[in-house]
């Protein structure tokens, strides 16, 4: 007992806080029973599951958001009208906490895969709307008159000339909405969708590493739809815009 | 007038207390404000508590954000290193980065107040690091040529110019860290997570407490973003002096 403490326990420490990582990580490969009940817990089939209705929840939120935001935002950005609530609904959107969107929905609406979707969509719409919004009205107004002056139509204008240099800031945008769609989601659970923040949530049924595990999960997900979000943008931004800003940084 | 009027609701709140579901919270109404009057005390902390988070993850936050943005001021090799490492702990969802930091700092104030600076982190190094790269070069030119040493050009020329830009972002991150600190109850830290969550979802949605956290929560966001732009007015006079 007593040469357990002190300094040994010091250095026991850091192998102890790998340690529930590396529960963690066992949570998620291998099954066990649940801390109260002798129910079966972890493995990848339960994080599959969970894993799979955070990810349909989430894509059919960030496409819905996009659907209604991106159109909405490149046209009033082409008109620039609107620009206080496009700007207003951006910094809304930030003041509104996730958890109370939730629980709001949980109180007044009711439960269930579609109401969820319906509010993390609601959470993804505004940063997308402010920065497509914005993108459109960066646009050097030089470009758009030569565009006009060319002969193109108006929808022209939007499809060739505006939206190719917006990219950068739209999918910036979209971005941000797939970090809060994510993260929303997660929060789900407590609104009966089992996603993995039931894991994250469920301490007393999932012990520590399995809130861990839901936890690296969770991150994981949001990076990987990063990653594929980075490449998307990479693919949509049109080569010139990006040998210009190299130049840019290469002359400052 | 008054009098009878108190009686008569006194007469009102005893009849509702007798009977716990002819009660505006015994029947879950949307909002009983007689519930948040008669409890306001429950309120207190959880709101300090929240104040809290905010305060300090913004401040410590901001803090490593500027030291950042210095460094990688004179060394432009190092914005996309920090760029990219701030943006990759961005993209955690908060409530993940809560859990993750459990089994290095444990459950609690700590743990949630480290995880939010590091949003701010991002955030404001963003800005203050596109504030200091938009410095018109007529402005570093000036200085120059009356003799300034790099350090004053950084402290007279250059970060009074980025301010309202830094401030800006100092904005963007207190807000959203309003809105995020709801989820510090998850780390075990309090804050109006805990009349959201504890005192409503989890007591039998109990809707008056869901509605009035919601209502805190967006008052506070309000209130610190008011304050933010009285503080950027002050810091930037000369801009107003411009828009005058």
């Amino acid at each position: 007992m007593a040469e357990g403490e002190g300094p040994v326990s010091a250095v026991l420490a850091i192998p102890a806080f790998l340690g529930s990582f590396g529960g963690a990580i066992d949570f998620i490969f291998s099954q066990r029973e649940s801390v109260q009940a002798g129910e079966p817990i972890g493995g990848l089939s339960q994080i599959w599951d969970l894993l799979a209705t955070q990810m349909a929840v989430s894509i059919l939120a960030l496409v819905l958001a996009t659907a209604i935001a991106l159109p909405l935002g490149v046209w009033l950005g082409h008109r620039g009208v609107g620009e206080f609530a496009a700007v207003a609904i951006g910094n809304a959107g930030r003041a509104i906490p996730e958890l109370a969107l939730i629980a709001l929905m949980v109180a007044f609406i009711g439960t269930g895969v579609l109401n969820v979707t319906i509010a993390v969509t609601i959470l993804g719409i505004p940063p997308i709307l402010t920065n497509a919004f914005v993108g459109m009205r960066q646009v050097d107004r030089g470009a758009v008159d030569a565009a006009r002056g060319m002969g193109m139509t108006e929808l022209e204008v939007i499809r060739r000339v505006e939206l190719p240099l917006a990219v950068p800031t739209i999918m910036g945008g979209v971005r941000t909405a797939s970090v809060n769609i994510i993260a929303t989601s997660t929060i789900g659970s407590i609104a009966g969708v089992k996603t993995l923040g039931d894991l994250i949530l469920g301490q007393a049924t999932y012990g520590t590493e399995g809130v861990i595990a839901g936890a690296i999960v969770v991150a994981l997900l949001a990076l990987a739809f990063e990653l594929i979000l980075a490449a998307v943008q990479k693919t949509l931004t049109p080569r010139g815009l990006v040998l210009q800003r190299a130049a840019a940084r290469v002359s400052a | 007038m008054l009098a009878t009027l108190t009686t008569l609701l006194a007469q009102v709140q005893i009849r509702e207390a007798g009977s716990g579901a002819t009660t505006c919270q015994g029947k879950n109404e949307a909002f009983c404000p007689s519930y948040v009057i008669d409890n306001i005390d429950d309120y207190v902390s959880p709101v300090l508590e929240h104040l809290v988070l905010v305060l300090a993850s913004v401040l410590a936050g901001f803090l490593v954000a500027m030291v950042l943005a210095v460094l990688s001021h004179g060394r432009r090799w190092l914005i996309p290193v920090f760029i990219g490492t701030t943006g990759v702990l961005y993209t955690i969802p908060s409530i993940a980065l809560f859990l993750l930091l459990l089994p290095i700092t444990g459950r609690g104030t700590e743990t949630a107040i480290i995880a939010l600076s590091l949003y701010n982190l991002q955030i404001i190094y963003r800005n203050a690091n596109s504030g200091l790269a938009n410095i018109p070069r007529s402005a570093l030119d000036s200085g120059t040529g009356m003799g300034m040493t790099k350090r004053q050009l950084l402290w007279k020329v250059e970060l009074p110019l980025a301010l309202p830009e830094i401030i800006a972002g100092v904005r963007i991150a207190t807000v959203s860290t309003v809105a995020i600190a709801t989820l510090a109850i998850f780390a075990g830290a309090g804050g109006l997570g805990e009349i959201l969550y504890n005192e409503g979802v989890q007591r039998g949605v109990f809707k008056t407490n869901i509605v009035f956290g919601s209502l805190l929560a967006v008052s506070l966001a309000i209130a610190f973003d008011g304050l933010l732009i009285l503080v950027q007015r002050f810091a930037a006079p000369w801009r107003r002096a411009r828009a005058l």
